[in-house]
């Protein structure tokens, strides 16, 4: 395993009154693909939303426990500097109503990049990197909400990379998209581990085993088990694992 | 029994088409009305002659029927009411949709609800209670009704729909777009600065839209703060009157010639309106478009 880029230590974490992490601890290795399974409601979004504080927004909620990004604790540090190291793809693509150049250009524009040479590279880089820049590179400028939903999502990707995060969280990421669209999203994210820390959340155990190193299996809010994918799928140590990975439950 | 139920459908259909029909009949009537009633004053004074005459001196020996100080002064009006009541209403949207604690924002909404509540009558007896007098005691000027007077009471007036359209347009900013944008690390502020508010920038317009019809069509309260002086609005200061105002003061007492050139204001009166709301459908259409 490579080094841990986040080192999380006896989280838990509530909304309101009740419950949604019970001290779990992992450590989540760079370049390497880390899936999280679980069943609905079993925490693993949750967690994944910690690790950018985007739960933050949320008003009830409280943490306890220790998350290190690159040693240092994500609770003390910036939190808007912690976001540009930390992307994230959501569920659902959401290009914002922009142009395909513009959604692009948002972050590296947010900090603080003006020179229109610059933005081109880190657009069409990013755009490349997300493998997109050949169906869009002719219309930029046109809005991007015109693009399908696999071609938003991989969009929403490069304006994440188009910041130069170091980890790259993703929830759930074809789980709105067609089967072409997701295996297309699934090499997408095997070539970008070469460079980033992903941490992805998925519902398809078959996506898990197909692109990820280690997978985390949560259940109720407790990590449960968390080893090398192959590892876990074939022999997992746990039981609830095996009942949940062999379709008993879930 | 399946025959009479259908025939009963049709009862019900009919009825309600009518009903519908009201408002539509309304309207066309109207507008009929206006054209053939304020058609004729324009044709004898000459369109040029009326609607760039400088002079209003309808009750002279020899009458003048000049609107362009009513024209101007409404175009004045309603753009200065714009100008300070935009800003003030756009920032209280914000706060309002973004930033209030929920007790603040329900306190704040219901002061703005009762605000569009206020009879104009009231908007006007207040301003010339309170407002005209210190107009005139702050700036050293004779008389404080005037355009400034009518800016500011309108103002006030528009908060309201601006507010309220403003904070429906940017409550319906799809969340997922800010989360995008704070999931770069942007800032709060930064968000609403270049996601939010540009995803709702027709909601927007359209609030300012509202308020220019608001404005522009208002007359009682205007007509207690704005002096009523048929001058061009060439001062903050001046005694000035609106199109809607130049109707109501002088209709009680009108016939003639001057009776039907009132009827032929009212009639540009209603083409701003009808252009303002050509405008509104415009913006509104555009926002379902891509």
């Amino acid at each position: 395993m490579n080094q841990p880029v986040i080192t999380v230590q006896d989280l838990n974490l509530w909304y309101g009154q009740s419950q949604a992490l019970r001290s779990v601890s992992i450590q989540i290795p760079d370049r390497a693909i880390t899936a999280l399974i679980g069943p609905s409601g079993c925490g693993k979004s949750t967690f994944l939303k910690t690790l950018d504080r985007m739960n933050d927004l949320i008003p009830s909620v409280r943490v306890e426990g220790q998350v290190l990004y690159q040693g240092q604790d994500i609770f003390q540090t910036d939190v808007n500097q912690l976001r540009r190291e930390i992307g994230m793809v959501f569920q659902k693509p959401n290009p914002f109503p922009m142009s395909i150049y513009d959604n692009v250009a948002y972050g590296p524009r947010t900090h603080g990049t003006r020179d229109k040479k610059t933005l081109d590279q880190l657009v069409e880089r990013a755009l490349r990197d997300a493998a997109i820049w050949d169906e869009v590179k002719d219309r930029l400028k046109k809005n991007a909400l015109s693009l399908s939903g696999g071609q938003q999502q991989r969009l929403c990707i490069a304006r994440a990379l188009a910041v130069q995060p170091r980890v790259l969280l993703m929830d759930e990421p074809t789980s709105a998209l067609d089967p072409i669209s997701t295996s297309r999203i699934e090499d997408l994210v095997l070539s970008l581990k070469e460079h980033y820390a992903i941490v992805m959340v998925t519902h398809n155990m078959q996506q898990a085993l197909r692109v990820s190193d280690q997978t985390a299996f949560f259940l109720l809010g407790e990590l449960i088990e968390f080893g090398e994918t192959g590892t876990l799928f074939s022999q997992p140590r746990d039981k609830r694992t095996e009942d949940y990975i062999t379709g008993r439950f879930g | 029994m399946k025959h009479t139920a259908k025939r009963s459908e049709q009862v019900i259909h009919a009825l309600f088409f009518l009903l519908g029909m009201v408002a539509v009949a309304c309207v066309i009537l109207i507008t009929v009305y206006l054209v053939f009633s304020g058609l004729p004053a324009i044709l004898q004074i000459g369109p040029g002659p009326f609607l760039t005459g400088k002079v209003w001196a309808s009750t002279a020996a020899q009458p003048q029927y000049g609107i362009l100080p009513f024209i101007l002064s409404s175009l004045a009006g309603t753009a200065g009411a714009i100008l300070l009541g935009l800003p003030v209403g756009f920032l209280t949207a914000l706060y309002l949709a973004k930033l209030a604690p929920p007790r603040i924002r329900a306190l704040l909404g219901q002061a703005v609800s009762v605000l569009a509540g206020i009879p104009s009558v009231v908007y006007g007896l207040v301003g010339m209670m309170v407002l005209v007098p210190a107009v005139r005691s702050l700036f050293g000027v004779p008389d404080g009704a005037g355009l400034l007077s009518a800016i500011i009471v309108l103002a006030i007036m528009i908060l309201p729909s601006i507010v309220k359209m403003t904070v429906t347009a940017l409550n319906a900013v799809p969340q997922e777009y800010e989360a995008a944008s704070l999931a770069l690390g942007a800032t709060a502020e930064e968000t609403w600065v270049r996601v939010t508010i540009p995803a709702a920038r027709s909601g927007i317009a359209a609030a300012v839209v509202l308020g220019v019809g608001r404005a522009i069509g208002e007359s009682m309260a205007v007509m207690m703060v704005a002096g009523n002086a048929p001058n061009l609005p060439d001062s903050l200061f001046q005694s000035v009157r609106f199109l809607t105002t130049a109707v109501a003061s002088e209709m009680s007492y009108s016939s003639g010639l001057q009776q039907q050139a009132l009827f032929s204001i009212a009639l540009v009166l209603f083409l701003f309106i009808m252009l303002l709301n050509a405008l509104l459908n415009f913006i509104l259409k555009g926002e379902n478009k891509l």
